[in-house]
C-alpha cells in the first residue's frame, strides 16, 4: 500500500523530458495561432448568442501545461452573465472558478496557461462582441480596467505600497481617458472615493496604503475598479480577508454601486451566505466543471447536484442546531489524471446506475435550472455534454 | 463535584500590554492594550468560543493564557494552579497539559521533519510513553485523527490543508492534554474540509474529555462547537453567556451588530443588518469611556466618559454596556462623567481609517 501511494506521484527522468518537450511544442503552436487570429479584427470579433448578456462562456477549456502533465483547470465551462445582474460562482479552492475569471481577463500565466478551446464572448454594447480567447493584447489593454475590471481577494497586497492612493486611482482614468486634463482626473478620483464611502476623501487622496485598514483598502480597490464605469466587475473573493462587520459594509457598498452604474458583477466566493445575499444567479463548480447553475432561489431551495447538497449541509448555519456536520467523504480527484466518469462519483452518496458511464451531460430540470447529474436523466431535457479538448491532437 | 473543581481554567482580570518604544532611547511612550482586563472561566470538558473582529486581542488572549508570552497583570489558573507563579521547570512539566492548534497549517509545521517526528517530538521530550511503545503510540494517535499510518515517513509539503490541520491536531493530542487553545483552526480551510475538522474536534472532545478555548471570527462555526461564547471588542470582553442565550438574545449593541452581519445562506432571509460605520479603533489609543461608543447606534452621553461595568444582566449572561446598568452602576457612571466634565478631560477616540 505504502509503496503504491509513493509511486503515484513519481515521474521518471525520461517521462519528465517528454512532458517538457510536448509542452514546449504545444504552447508555441498555440501562441502562434493566437497571434494569427489577432492580426485581423475578423479573427476575434463575433456575435453574442443573446444580446442581453455581458459575457457568455461557451465550453471554455483552460489548461495548464505543467511539468507533471496537463492540468485541466477549466474544462468545458459554459455560463452567461446577464446585463445588470450578479452571478455568484461557488466552489472549493482549486475548482477553477478563479481561472475562469483570469481567462476572461487574459491574465493567465502564459505560456504555461492556455485557453485551448471554446469561446468567451464579451458584449461591446454596439451589437458586436469580442471573442476574448483570440483577442490580441493591444485590444485587451482597452478592455481591462475599462470595460471589465477586477477586485482581488487581498486588499493588503493589491495596492502598490510606494504610491499614494490618489495616484493609484488616477492611473486608471489617465490610461483609459488620455484626453482628460489633470484637474478633471483628480476631480473624478475624488468623486470615486466619495462614491465608495470615504468621508475624508481629500486626506485619503494623499495617503499611502499602509495608513489604511483592510476595509478601507478594499474600498480603494473598488474605487479603482469602478473608475471607468465598467460593464462587468469581477469580484474575486472580495471579502474573504475581511471581518464580518466590514464584510457587511463592503457587500452593501458593492450592491448599491452595481445598481447605480448598471454593471454586472461576477462574484467569486466559497461562502454560500455571501452568495445568497448578493447574487441573482449561482454557478456551482467542481473540479473544473460546472455541476449546477440556476437562479439563487433554484440553487438554495432546490439544490439538485449531490455536491451542492453536500456543500450546503457541511456549513454550520446560525440558528440551526445539528449534532454533527455532514462532511463530504474523500477529496477532489487529482487534476492531472481526471477520471473518465463523473468527477464526483467517488465521493457521492446518491450514485445510480449510469454513474460509471461517461461524464454526465447538462440537464435542464426547469426553465432556469441546469444540473449535470445522471439522477435527473429521465426528468429533464438533455442539453449536451461538456467538451474536453484532446491535447494530443492539437 | 463542587463548583471550583468543575472549572478547569479560570482567567481573572488578565491584562497584556505591548509597550511602544521610542526610536532612539527606547523609552516606553505608550502601550498597545491588546488584552485589557478579561475574566472568564471554562468548565471541564466544555468549549468556550471567543469571537471578535481581527485586532481585538483574541489571539493574544489565547497565547497569554498558555504563557507563551508574559502577562502584564491578572491571573490564569489551570486546575487551580496559577501558571504565572510557576518556575521554568514546573511550567515545563505542565506544558503537555495545555496545547495549541494554530490557524495556518501551512506555516505551523516544520517542512524538514517527517510527520511521525512532528507528532512524536514532544512525546519523546516529555516521556509520555516508554520508548518501546513509542511507535505504536504515535500510530494510535494518528489513527484517532484520521491519518493513515504510512504518512509517518512523509513530509508536510505533500499534504493538503485539511490533512495538515489533522497533523497539527494530532501533535497537540499526542501529549494527552486537558486543555487545547484552538486559534482559528478552520479559517484557512475549505467549507467541506472545515466540516471534517470540526467533527474531528468534537469527536476528540467526547472521547478524551478535552476542554477547548475556540478562537474564531466565524460566528456560525463558533455557535456549532461552543457551549459558551465570549465576545471581545478592542481588548475587553463585552458580553459572555451560554451559546443558546447569546445567539437568541444578544444584549450588547456590538454583539447585535456582529451577529446581524453573519451572511445567511438563504436568499429569502431578510434580516435587518446593522451596518457598523468605520472600523475598529487603534488599541494603542482606545476611545475613552465605553470603547465601542464611536461606532455604537445607542451611544449616550455617559458612554463617552465612564467605562461600563461588567454586570450579570440575566443569570449567567454577562454584559458590559451602560444600557443595562443597575441604578447603582448608573449613579456611579454619572458621577464619573460629572467629575470628568469638571476636569475637562478630552473624550472620544482617534479612529483608524
Amino acid at each position: 500500500m505504502a509503496s503504491e501511494k509513493k509511486k503515484s506521484s513519481y515521474i521518471s527522468g525520461k517521462e519528465s523530458r517528454r512532458i517538457t518537450r510536448f509542452n514546449r511544442k504545444i504552447t508555441r503552436k498555440l501562441e502562434k495561432q493566437r497571434a494569427d487570429y489577432g492580426k485581423n479584427p475578423a479573427g476575434y470579433t463575433t456575435q453574442m448568442k443573446n444580446p442581453g448578456n455581458v459575457v457568455e462562456f461557451d465550453n471554455v477549456c483552460t489548461y495548464f501545461f505543467s511539468d507533471v502533465g496537463v492540468v485541466r483547470a477549466v474544462d468545458g465551462v459554459s455560463y452567461e452573465i446577464p446585463v445588470g445582474k450578479t452571478v455568484g460562482v461557488v466552489g472549493e479552492s482549486g475548482c477553477g472558478k478563479s481561472v475562469t475569471s483570469l481567462s476572461l481577463m487574459q491574465l493567465l500565466p502564459r505560456p504555461a496557461g492556455q485557453t485551448v478551446g471554446g469561446e468567451i464572448r464579451f458584449n461591446l454594447g454596439d451589437g458586436s462582441a469580442y471573442n476574448i480567447v483570440n483577442t490580441p493584447n493591444d485590444v485587451m489593454e482597452h478592455i481591462r480596467g475599462n470595460r471589465i475590471s477586477m477586485i482581488f481577494q487581498e486588499p493588503m497586497t493589491a495596492l502598490n505600497p510606494v504610491f499614494r492612493i490618489g495616484q493609484q486611482v488616477d492611473e486608471v482614468t489617465i490610461l483609459h481617458h488620455p484626453e482628460m486634463s489633470k484637474e478633471a482626473v483628480k476631480a473624478r478620483t475624488l468623486e470615486m472615493l466619495e462614491l465608495v464611502g470615504i468621508a475624508n476623501k481629500e486626506g485619503v487622496y494623499d495617503m499611502y496604503p499602509h495608513e489604511l485598514s483592510g476595509g478601507m483598502r478594499q474600498r480603494i480597490c473598488i474605487a479603482i475598479a469602478l473608475a471607468c464605469s465598467p460593464s462587468l466587475i469581477i469580484a474575486d473573493e472580495p471579502t474573504t480577508a475581511l471581518d464580518v462587520t466590514i464584510q457587511a459594509q463592503i457587500l452593501d457598498l458593492l450592491q448599491n454601486l452595481k445598481n447605480k452604474l448598471n454593471s454586472s458583477i461576477m462574484l467569486i466566493t466559497h461562502d454560500l451566505g455571501v452568495v445568497a445575499g448578493m447574487a441573482d444567479y449561482v454557478v456551482v463548480m467542481y473540479a473544473g466543471r460546472v455541476v449546477e447553475k440556476g437562479t439563487t432561489q433554484d440553487i438554495f431551495h432546490h439544490p439538485a447536484h449531490p455536491y451542492t447538497i453536500g456543500l450546503m449541509r457541511s456549513k454550520p448555519v446560525v440558528g440551526k442546531k445539528v449534532d454533527e456536520l455532514y462532511n463530504i467523504p474523500g477529496s477532489v480527484p487529482n487534476p492531472v489524471e481526471m477520471p473518465n466518469y463523473c468527477y464526483f462519483r467517488d465521493r457521492c452518496e446518491m450514485q445510480c446506475g449510469h454513474c460509471s458511464g461517461q461524464y454526465p451531460p447538462e440537464i435542464r430540470i426547469s426553465d432556469t435550472h441546469i444540473v449535470s447529474c445522471y439522477r435527473f436523466m429521465d426528468e429533464g431535457q438533455v442539453l449536451g455534454y461538456p467538451k474536453s479538448v484532446d491535447v494530443e491532437a492539437l | 463535584m463542587n463548583e471550583t473543581n468543575d472549572r478547569l481554567l479560570e482567567v481573572k482580570n488578565l491584562v497584556k500590554w505591548f509597550p511602544i518604544k521610542s526610536s532612539v532611547f527606547k523609552r516606553t511612550i505608550g502601550n498597545v492594550k491588546a488584552v485589557d482586563g478579561i475574566s472568564f472561566s471554562i468548565r471541564r470538558g466544555q468549549t468556550m468560543g471567543l469571537v471578535g473582529e481581527s485586532g481585538c486581542g483574541k489571539s493574544t488572549c489565547g497565547r497569554t493564557i498558555l504563557r507563551l508570552q508574559e502577562k502584564t497583570s491578572g491571573d490564569v489558573l489551570l486546575n487551580g494552579q496559577d501558571i504565572f507563579a510557576l518556575n521554568r521547570e514546573e511550567l515545563r512539566k505542565l506544558r503537555p497539559k495545555m496545547q495549541l492548534v494554530f490557524q495556518d497549517p501551512y506555516s505551523s509545521l516544520s517542512p524538514r521533519l517527517p510527520v511521525g517526528e512532528i507528532i512524536g517530538e514532544a512525546v519523546r521530550e516529555h516521556n509520555i510513553v516508554p520508548k518501546e511503545e513509542f511507535d505504536a503510540y504515535i500510530s494510535r494517535v494518528m489513527d484517532v485523527c484520521g491519518l493513515p499510518e504510512y504518512y509517518k515517513e512523509r513530509y508536510p509539503h505533500g499534504f493538503s490543508g485539511g490533512q495538515r490541520q489533522r497533523i497539527c491536531i494530532a501533535r497537540a493530542l499526542a501529549l494527552s492534554p486537558e486543555f487545547i487553545v484552538c486559534d482559528e483552526p478552520v479559517s484557512a480551510l475549505d467549507v467541506s474540509i472545515q466540516a471534517q475538522i470540526i467533527n474531528l474536534l468534537k469527536m476528540l472532545q467526547k472521547e478524551f474529555g478535552l476542554t477547548y478555548l475556540f478562537i474564531s471570527h466565524d460566528l456560525s462555526v463558533v455557535e456549532h462547537i461552543s457551549d459558551a461564547v465570549g465576545v471581545m471588542y478592542l481588548g475587553s470582553m463585552v458580553e459572555y453567556a451560554e451559546t443558546a442565550k447569546i445567539y437568541s438574545n444578544p444584549l450588547n449593541p456590538y454583539t447585535q451588530a456582529l451577529f446581524s452581519a453573519i451572511p445567511i445562506p438563504d436568499p429569502d432571509a431578510h434580516i435587518n443588518r446593522i451596518i457598523l460605520k468605520g472600523s475598529i479603533p487603534s488599541p494603542a489609543n482606545p476611545p475613552t469611556g465605553c470603547k465601542f461608543h464611536t461606532r455604537c447606534a445607542y451611544c449616550m452621553e455617559v458612554c463617552k466618559y465612564a467605562v461600563p461595568e461588567w454586570l450579570e444582566v440575566e443569570p449567567g449572561h454577562f454584559c458590559a454596556c451602560h444600557l443595562y446598568d443597575t441604578s447603582e452602576a448608573k449613579a456611579k457612571a454619572s458621577e464619573t462623567m460629572e467629575r470628568m466634565k469638571r476636569e475637562n478631560v478630552a473624550v472620544g477616540g482617534k479612529e483608524v481609517l
